[in-house]
């Protein structure tokens, strides 16, 4: 018990330092790094509660695919952001608004307040118990059977998003040469190449 | 071992001392094995090209790789003069540590692995997918422009290839119904018949092309692209930095050979489940498994020239993703029905 004590107080810590550290950080580059560490700790709370699926999939989609676009955008940005940062402090009302409401939100999650009150049975006496079945089958269980619905409507939300990204950025040049690569592969040496006996001294 | 050290030192604090015992072990293993390894992946590359390799330190050049290591490690890291310092020395540390970290789920036999966890798989496709953090900050951070460029590119193509990775390894799970590496080994139990290679060829083919390209391996090598790039994303390493660029380019390659062993070649299985194979300890199966798939990679470095950068991002999205989604599908509808 000691040490996920210790793994506990050292993942929350540094996900709260890290967190401060992404905004206060000078360089945008160095923010994006802090978020990521940020989101490692995240995932290692999670594992400390047992929800290793739940971690890895934190550090698959949000470190692995999402913060390394982040990354991209941000190196690829050429903004002074010191000079962006200066005029910062007149939106700190609204920011400690947002703040309050999300603490608030929080207090109410943690406190009595439930969306469907036999939640917190469940949650405290989870059926089947977590010892007989594992996160992923547990997730999977749940997922595509109550909600087999919504799971699939999200998906096709993501795939519009797609495909509407795509066409938005997608342009075509009459002037870009490309290759089709059936022609391409469909060609054959006799097509493409003569061979010629040169015979010396003549030339062609 | 684990024990032994519970019984001296308590259960909680035992289990943490084994378990640092258990990664040193893994960890120093892996690092002779590799030191080995590069010196036969030279050879291999060598004998192709009817050169003789490294062959002046020690018998056959067997001690090259310390006498480079000693090289690497005796000379001044160079930190450019525009470069962001904790970032530029943060990025080896951070695909040095991440290399290593993977193999912490790896069973090199039945229950050897550091952490034998449920999702051990998608923890190890976790790990794999950080691992263009380094490349991406080792290339930002040196303030240059071929090592960024080298870096974009290298970050464009691991996330392309993940993809494909992902979902074969998707495949894998379904037939052996378990995210655990572990079970999906023992679910190959009992000869080379039950292997997935079997089963799974086409999407096996796939993982190895894929493999090549996660690791930036020739005829993907890419981000390196010497002619063009000078060496990509670790133009401005030198020394101890780059070695640990270089080493943990190499864990990668190893780990996705057992990977491939784990996933489609059955683990430590032996080849066939009758004598002459079973006396052969499940350790040296798995490492001469591993040890095969590593000579098919050093192959495919020697005799395959460099893919064109557009052909690689067609084969990952056009070809390979498409592919592997029907597969999926079409694997998952069989088994529903039969």
């Amino acid at each position: 018990m000691v040490l996920s004590a210790l793994a506990f107080y050292l993942f929350a810590s540094l996900a709260v330092a890290s967190a401060f550290a992404v905004i206060a950080a000078r360089n945008p580059v160095h923010s994006v790094l802090f978020l990521i560490l940020t989101f490692f700790n995240a995932a290692g709370l999670f594992v400390l509660l047992g929800a290793e699926f739940l971690a890895l999939i934190l550090v698959v989609v949000y470190v692995g695919a999402v913060a390394v676009l982040f990354l991209f955008v941000v190196m690829m940005l050429d903004v002074d952001f010191a000079e962006l940062k200066r005029g910062a402090l007149q939106y700190l009302p609204m920011g400690a608004l947002i703040g309050l409401v999300v603490l608030g939100e929080l207090v109410l999650v943690l406190g009595t307040m439930a969306a469907v009150p036999q939640s917190a049975t469940v949650r405290t006496v989870p059926v089947p118990a977590v010892d007989e079945i594992s996160n992923v089958e547990a997730l999977g269980l749940i997922l595509y059977t109550d909600y087999i619905y919504l799971f699939q409507a999200a998906g096709l939300i993501l795939l519009v998003a797609m495909i509407g990204a795509i066409v938005l950025t997608l342009r075509h040049h009459d002037h870009v040469k490309r290759q089709n690569i059936a022609e391409q592969s469909s060609r054959q040496p006799e097509d493409a190449m003569d061979v010629v006996k040169v015979k010396p001294g003549q030339g062609i | 071992m684990y024990d032994y050290f519970q019984s001296v030192l308590g259960l909680e604090w035992g289990y943490l001392v084994a378990v640092v015992t258990h990664i040193l072990m893994i960890t120093v293993g892996i690092l002779i094995g590799l030191a080995f390894l590069l010196l036969m992946d030279r050879k291999v590359w060598a004998a192709v090209q009817l050169r003789k390799g490294p062959n002046v330190v020690g018998p056959f050049g067997l001690l090259q790789s310390f006498a480079d290591f000693f090289k690497f490690a005796t000379k001044e890291p160079v930190i450019p003069a525009g470069a962001d310092k904790t970032v530029f020395l943060l990025a080896p540390l951070i695909s040095f540590v991440l290399a290593f970290a993977a193999w912490a789920v790896i069973p090199v036999y039945e229950g050897w692995a550091v952490a034998n966890i449920n999702v051990g798989a998608l923890y190890l496709f976790a790990i794999s997918s950080l691992g263009v953090y380094g490349i991406i900050m080792g290339g930002w951070a040196s303030n240059s422009k071929y090592p960024f460029l080298g870096s974009l590119r290298s970050a464009a193509q691991m996330v392309s290839y993940e993809v494909s990775l992902g979902f074969v390894i998707v495949t894998v799970f379904l037939l052996a119904d378990s995210l655990n590496l572990s079970e999906i080994v023992m679910a190959q139990s009992g000869g080379v018949h039950h292997w997935y290679f079997l089963k799974l060829f086409p999407v096996f083919v796939v993982f190895f092309i894929s493999a090549l390209a996660e690791t930036n391996r020739p005829p993907f090598d890419l981000p390196e692209a010497e002619s063009e790039l000078v060496a990509g994303y670790q133009v401005e390493y030198g020394s101890t930095p780059y070695l640990l660029f270089m080493i943990a380019e190499y864990a990668n390659i190893v780990l996705m050979c057992a990977l491939m062993t784990l996933f489609f070649f059955g683990g430590w299985h032996p080849l066939f489940d009758i004598a002459p194979f079973t006396w052969l300890h499940g350790v040296f199966w798995f490492l001469g498994k591993v040890v095969f798939f590593f000579f098919m990679f050093a192959m495919a470095k020697a005799m395959v020239p460099r893919y064109r950068y557009d052909q690689l991002m067609r084969i990952g999205w056009k070809i390979f993703l498409p592919f592997t989604l029907f597969w999926i599908f079409g694997q998952a509808v069989f088994m529903a029905v039969f």
